[in-house]
């Protein structure tokens, strides 16, 4: 710390929780603690917040931009008034304890005064001095003063240290061309001391560094990237604006090969023996979008296992796979040679059928894995924690979002390496523990958010905005964005259109809301992506421009049009013309809407009382909240009952009947067992569901509902299953083995196969959890039996993450890993030898090249988990969608991971996709802290979309009376029918079947409907 | 069926918010490829769709119109207009069908929002399906105006519609197959025959009277009806004092 011109602010140091890193899962975190009602710093040692993230181009499995997704959280941190938000800044020291921590923090000089600079990036343009640009990935320049990216936030510059004047005192350029006087380039370390009751540490990672090792020639050889550096070169806003150039001639490269595994599953000295999770997946993704850029482009990808264990990643493999001039091939591989007058790069590997073969590529993009963030160390004796073997967070599998410090949580990537979905759910799922550690503070220190003044247009002449999104290059790729401008400049009553590069960005989004008041427009369109997911943000800007937010309107020229015209430029650019003047039609109707408030029912309702619902129960009692936990069985406990230990030795029986006795014991958790769910009406704050459940019927009302209802094992009928007693499923397998079943000690051959049920045509996907567990058993079975001959047939071994330690060790104790394709399964029979029955399993040994056959004395196979008849009944009743394998579908598989897009209904554990214990457990405190976030809150707000009635045109005839099931239309004194807002939904059923046209939807009206209607076609 | 090769239909969606729009947005996440024919307007519940903004679409020249909903039992809202909307649809394919127009030109589907291929082959498929038929009303071989007629005596029946579609086309159980069977039955025709189409002959009387005075001759050939049948709605007609019988001039006009 530098101890010269230490200030101590002195205002505002009290606050609940401190969030420690700033990307997606501690924008997360903040934003759903500050929901909650705690107030929250949020602090990033960046110059902005958006960590990794920010960094990508696109996320798999669906591809969304990156940005895209993630921007608008950096906008609704910004305007949450329980965030402050505290950027360039690291934490120090931390004393105290739980429930009141002291936080020394240090904001490093950005030489910027953030009240007073406004973004404007004068500075930067004048700014003598080039240095390669971070955020890029050094693969291009930026200023010594520049914005970190055009997301930023705050979206002020920051000066680096290679500026002339902080280097030799020499230029001041930049002083002289501030026209608010922000550069003070003379600015000190600033000290600050909070004080909280809760930290969050989201630190994220980093990514493996091949230069320390120079692993396959990089940082010698010019085109070799890494996967980070390849993200960066896919993306509209990266250093060649989304060209793909390689390096050492900036041409495109048509021939590109991708290495797996870069740091990550190696015992070597300077590798990390773990799986990184992440990569098989994002390079499948890279390849895909390659293939975007270039249709013509080659990609090989050297592989070891294809780990495509998440949710939709089976089917996003096979896409990357069926591409034209991709290859997948599973080899290891060493660079060979840089050929010196192209910069090519040779690589050799080998076949199977064509042995080793050298091979030349343009570029070389390296898979590199994740590894702890770079200040570990400092990081763990600042806050006092443990870190695991890995030097990742030291964390418990049944509690996976504590430390081995108190009142100290983490969420993100810190556990270990994450896909982004998880990250978010532990952020929420931190939500909910420090919910139980401050559950007395919540809402104390919080404030409301407070809009300027609505103005009032009703005699202002028409004046619409248009304002066209590029989306980096997602829409402007395809759709001619300028001429969309310029068309839409010449349609009636627009008086402002233009372009930009990401609409949903803070500062397109602040400077909508600057040109709404400057122009006074009175209606407001984006042409952009779907309403469905950034609409609330635009709205938001409306009413922060002081303009009512029905006057908004999305025109989905990405989603519906370049996305799905992709090839055919021209006419998706007519169509984006012609959505635009529809769009334009229909503004013109729309009217000043008000929303009101409705009460929250306090009590959560949870569906499912397995390991993941009574965390979650359990979780939200211990936030004072009254919860029903349903159960279809006769006992708590689910599936998780018939698993005896985890992988990594935990009692999980043990763990159960633990967890079992809290969740009895606790007085604000109810249980029904046996119950069955007959009616779920109602809606977000106010649901009412008849539950029967031992012989009686309760009905119970609740603000929030958590569906937990678990999955099973897929009951096999291949491979002899059912008909012979030496067959089992693992599950079965390790149940024989924790009663120490005589058949299992005694055998002295048995087989596992893999994959049995699912990663086929009928099932569609990995179903995640079946290697680790049969790795778990074969370890077990040898511990006792250490003469018994196992064999391991696998398709893929999938033991991401730490797991990857253990298929080692059980290989390295003669286990046998033998790979079968699948089309060419193992075939088993029965067979007699010596008077002993047996199973023979004969499977073709594709690195032997000739067939296999084991006499086995038990099979095991890994039978598929599939989705429970529970999710369907619940998908039913609360009207819910599950995905096309019976999963629970949510409502954003990136960034609402367990939320459904129905309010008020939140997921978790396997129902919404096979997972181990941890993650549900994860999964289940991010539900959790997601309810909480809806029941702390006083009043939930009703749309203003509602019916109303024309009472002069009104025949009293009932048949809108008849058709609500909502019951909020009944007959008024004078015998008209009349709607009660507070219980109409907005479907506007009622308004077809009314003869006389008397009833109509609010914002839906036949009005706006026909002009959209009309405007379909161009009046030339 | 039309041999214009460069033809390209004109289609309106019409599509609910939670279920066939989350469809429509997967299908682009997921970027599944449709001809660029269709422009698609969201409304909270496929029920929402009136058999007016269906008329004005083809009024306006549009070749096709898709509602998209929620899979039947599958509706966000506790109304279940999906189960509406299917038969506004059934009935008003009818009519089309009846009136000459090819009923393909109005079809409803349901996409989940998970069902993001599924919106791409509705996608696909109907814009083959039409593109085969070709543009509304010539491959009918019905004119423009004929068309507007047509279009124009439905319009004015659709309050009546509406009141048949809630009083006497209710099924009672609401599931795919009642209501698949129902629309297909006998039943269904007849009730159909008897209330529906017979209004909108009359509707379709009424407007040629309002142009100018016809003799039963000669409306019976501009309906492509027999003079007996044209008879029998005159005699109601008559009766309900909507139209006289002018017996100087032999013509029937509006009363």
């Amino acid at each position: 710390m530098d101890e010269q011109h230490v200030k101590i602010s002195e205002d505002n140091n009290f606050g609940d929780v401190i969030v420690v890193g700033g990307g997606i899962s501690g924008i997360q975190a903040a934003l759903d603690l500050a929901t909650t009602g705690y107030k929250v710093y949020l602090v990033d040692k960046s110059p902005t917040i958006g960590g990794k993230m920010a960094q990508l181009d696109k996320t798999f499995p669906t591809n969304d931009c990156s940005m895209c997704i993630e921007s608008p959280k950096f906008i609704e941190c910004d305007r949450h008034p329980n965030i402050e938000i505290l950027t360039y800044t690291e934490v120090v020291n931390v004393e105290g304890e739980a429930g009141d921590f002291t936080i020394t923090l240090n904001k490093k000089p950005r030489y910027i005064i953030e009240e007073k600079c406004t973004g404007c990036t004068v500075c930067a343009e004048y700014c003598p001095v080039q240095i390669p640009d971070p955020f890029n990935q050094n693969l291009s320049t930026n200023k010594a003063t520049h914005i970190y990216f055009s997301q930023a936030v705050p979206l002020v510059p920051y000066i680096d240290d290679a500026c002339l004047f902080l280097k030799e005192g020499k230029c001041s350029i930049c002083i002289g061309v501030c026209k608010t006087n922000a550069i003070d380039l003379h600015q000190k370390p600033e000290k600050r001391v909070v004080k909280v009751g809760a930290i969050v540490l989201s630190p994220g990672y980093d990514v493996y560094h091949p230069e320390v090792r120079g692993d396959y020639g990089y940082g010698k050889y010019k085109n070799v990237v890494t996967s980070l550096d390849f993200e960066r070169l896919l993306c509209a806003t990266g250093p060649h604006v989304g060209e793909i150039l390689r390096p050492s001639d900036l041409k495109h490269p048509h021939k590109i090969a991708w290495i797996h595994c870069v740091g990550s599953r190696q015992t070597t000295e300077g590798g990390n023996s773990y799986c990184s999770s992440v990569c098989c997946t994002y390079i499948q993704k890279q390849v895909i979008l390659a293939k975007d850029h270039d249709a013509d482009m080659q990609a090989m990808i050297f592989h070891n296992d294809i780990r495509s264990y998440g949710k939709d990643f089976e089917r996003f493999y096979q896409r990357a796979e069926n591409l034209p001039g991709v290859t997948f091939i599973r080899s290891y591989v060493t660079v060979g040679r840089e050929i010196p007058e192209t910069n090519n790069v040779t690589i050799k590997y080998s076949t199977a059928d064509e042995g080793v073969k050298e091979e030349e590529f343009d570029m070389i993009v390296l898979g590199v894995g994740l590894i702890p963030p770079a200040n570990v160390n400092s990081l763990s004796q600042i806050f006092g924690i443990e870190l695991n073997a890995h030097n990742f967070c030291d964390i418990n599998a049944t509690s996976p979002i504590n430390t081995s410090r108190p009142g100290i949580f983490i969420s993100g990537a810190f556990q270990g390496p994450l896909d982004i979905p998880e990250s978010v759910v532990g952020a929420s799922g931190a939500n909910a523990l420090v919910g139980e550690l401050l559950r007395a503070r919540r809402g104390k220190l919080s404030k409301e958010r407070v809009y300027p003044e609505e103005r009032d247009v009703s005699e202002e002449e028409l004046k619409i905005g248009v304002f066209a999104c590029h989306c980096g290059a997602n829409i402007g790729r395809v759709v001619d964005i300028p001429g969309l401008v310029d068309y839409s400049k010449t349609l009636g009553n627009v008086v402002h259109a233009e372009e930009g590069l990401f609409i949903c960005s803070t500062d397109a989004a602040q400077q909508i809301s600057n040109t709404i008041r400057e122009k006074q427009l009175n209606r407001v369109i984006v042409a952009a992506c779907t309403p469905k997911t950034h609409e609330p943000l635009f709205r938001d800007t409306l009413r922060e421009a002081g303009l009512n937010q029905y006057f908004f309107d999305f025109a989905n020229i990405r989603e519906h049009c370049s996305w799905v015209h992709s090839k055919q430029k021209e006419e998706a650019s007519q169509k984006a013309k012609d959505l635009v003047r529809m769009s334009v039609a229909r503004v013109a109707y729309l009217e000043p809407l008000q929303e009101f408030d409705l009460p929250v029912n306090k009590t959560a309702l949870v569906v499912g009382g397995g390991l993941a619902g009574m965390t979650s129960a359990l979780s939200i009692a211990n936030q004072g909240f009254e919860v029903h936990l349903l159960e279809k069985e006769a006992n708590l406990g689910g599936m998780a009952l018939r698993i005896p230990t985890t992988l990594e030795g935990l009692d999980v029986q043990e763990y159960l009947k633990d967890l079992i006795r809290k969740v009895y014991q606790h007085p604000l958790v109810f249980v029904s067992h046996s119950a069955s769910i007959t009616d779920v009406s109602g809606y977000v704050g106010n649901f009412i569901t008849t539950v029967k459940t031992e012989g009686r019927t309760k009905v119970i009302k609740h603000g929030a509902a958590i569906l937990a209802t678990g999955a099973v094992e897929y009951r096999p009928t291949e491979y002899l299953y059912g008909t012979n007693d030496k067959v089992m499923t693992s599950v079965e397998l390790g149940e024989k083995l924790a009663l120490k079943d005589s058949n299992l000690l005694e055998a002295k051959s048995l087989v596992m196969i893999q994959c049995v049920g699912c990663r086929q045509e009928d099932r569609n996907y990995c179903s995640r959890v079946c290697c680790t567990h049969s790795i778990k058993n074969a370890l077990k079975l040898k511990d006792t039996n250490p003469e018994l001959d196992l064999y391991i047939l696998f398709r893929d071994i999938r033991t991401y993450g730490y797991s990857e330690d253990y298929y080692r060790e059980a290989a390295g104790k003669n286990i046998k890993f033998i790979r079968y394709e699948p089309e060419n399964k193992p075939k088993v029979e029965v067979v007699t030898e010596g008077g002993t029955e047996m199973i023979r399993v004969c499977v073709a040994d594709p690195i032997l090249g000739k067939d296999l056959v084991i006499d086995a004395d038990i099979l095991s196979l890994a039978a598929a988990v599939v989705s429970s008849a529970g999710s369907y009944e619940a998908s039913r009743l609360f009207k819910v969608p599950l995905n096309q394998d019976g999963f629970f579908q949510e409502a954003h598989m990136k960034l609402r991971p367990v939320d459904f897009s129905a309010e008020g209904v939140f997921l978790c554990g396997i129902a919404h996709y096979p997972k181990h214990m941890s993650e549900a457990i994860s999964q289940a405190y991010g539900a959790a802290g997601r309810a909480v976030a809806l029941l702390s809150q006083a009043t939930v707000t009703a749309s203003g979309s509602v019916c109303e009635v024309d009472d002069n045109s009104c025949v009293s005839c009932g048949a809108c009376i008849a058709v609500c099931t909502y019951g909020a239309i009944d007959f008024s004194d004078t015998n008209k029918a009349q709607v009660n807002s507070v219980l109409c939904k907005g479907d506007g059923l009622c308004n077809v079947v009314c003869p006389t046209s008397a009833i109509s939807l609010k914002h839906y009206t036949d009005e706006e409907l026909l002009n959209q209607i009309d405007a379909a076609i161009e009046m030339k | 069926m039309s041999a214009d090769h460069n033809f390209q239909p004109k289609i309106i969606g019409i599509i609910c918010n939670w279920c066939c729009y989350g469809g429509a947005d997967l299908c682009g996440v997921s970027r599944f490829q449709y001809p660029p024919h269709i422009r698609l307007i969201r409304v909270m519940c496929s029920a929402r769709v009136d058999m007016f903004h269906i008329l004005r679409a083809f009024e306006n020249g549009q070749d096709g119109v898709f509602v998209g909903g929620c899979h039947l039992c599958d509706c966000h809202y506790v109304t279940n207009g999906n189960f509406n909307a299917y038969s506004m649809v059934q009935v008003f394919r009818k009519i089309l069908k009846h009136n000459g127009i090819h009923q393909e030109r109005l079809r409803i589907e349901w996409v989940s929002a998970g069902e993001g291929i599924r919106f791409a082959n509705f996608m696909n498929e109907y814009s083959t399906e039409l593109t085969k038929l070709g543009p509304i009303g010539k491959s009918e071989g019905i004119d423009h105006e004929t068309l507007a007629f047509k279009l124009e005596a439905i319009k004015r029946i659709v309050p009546f519609i509406k009141l048949v579609l809630t009083q006497r086309l209710q099924v009672t159980e609401r599931s795919e197959e009642a209501y698949h069977k129902f629309f297909h039955s006998e039943e269904f025709e007849r009730l159909f025959e008897e209330i529906i189409l017979d209004k909108l002959t009359q509707s379709q009387i009424t407007l040629l009277l309002q142009k100018k005075n016809l003799s039963t001759g000669e409306i019976a050939h501009l309906l492509g009806l027999t003079p007996s049948e044209v008879a029998k709605h005159m005699n109601n007609s008559s009766k309900q004092g909507l139209v006289k019988y002018d017996v100087e001039s032999k013509l029937y006009a509006i009363a």
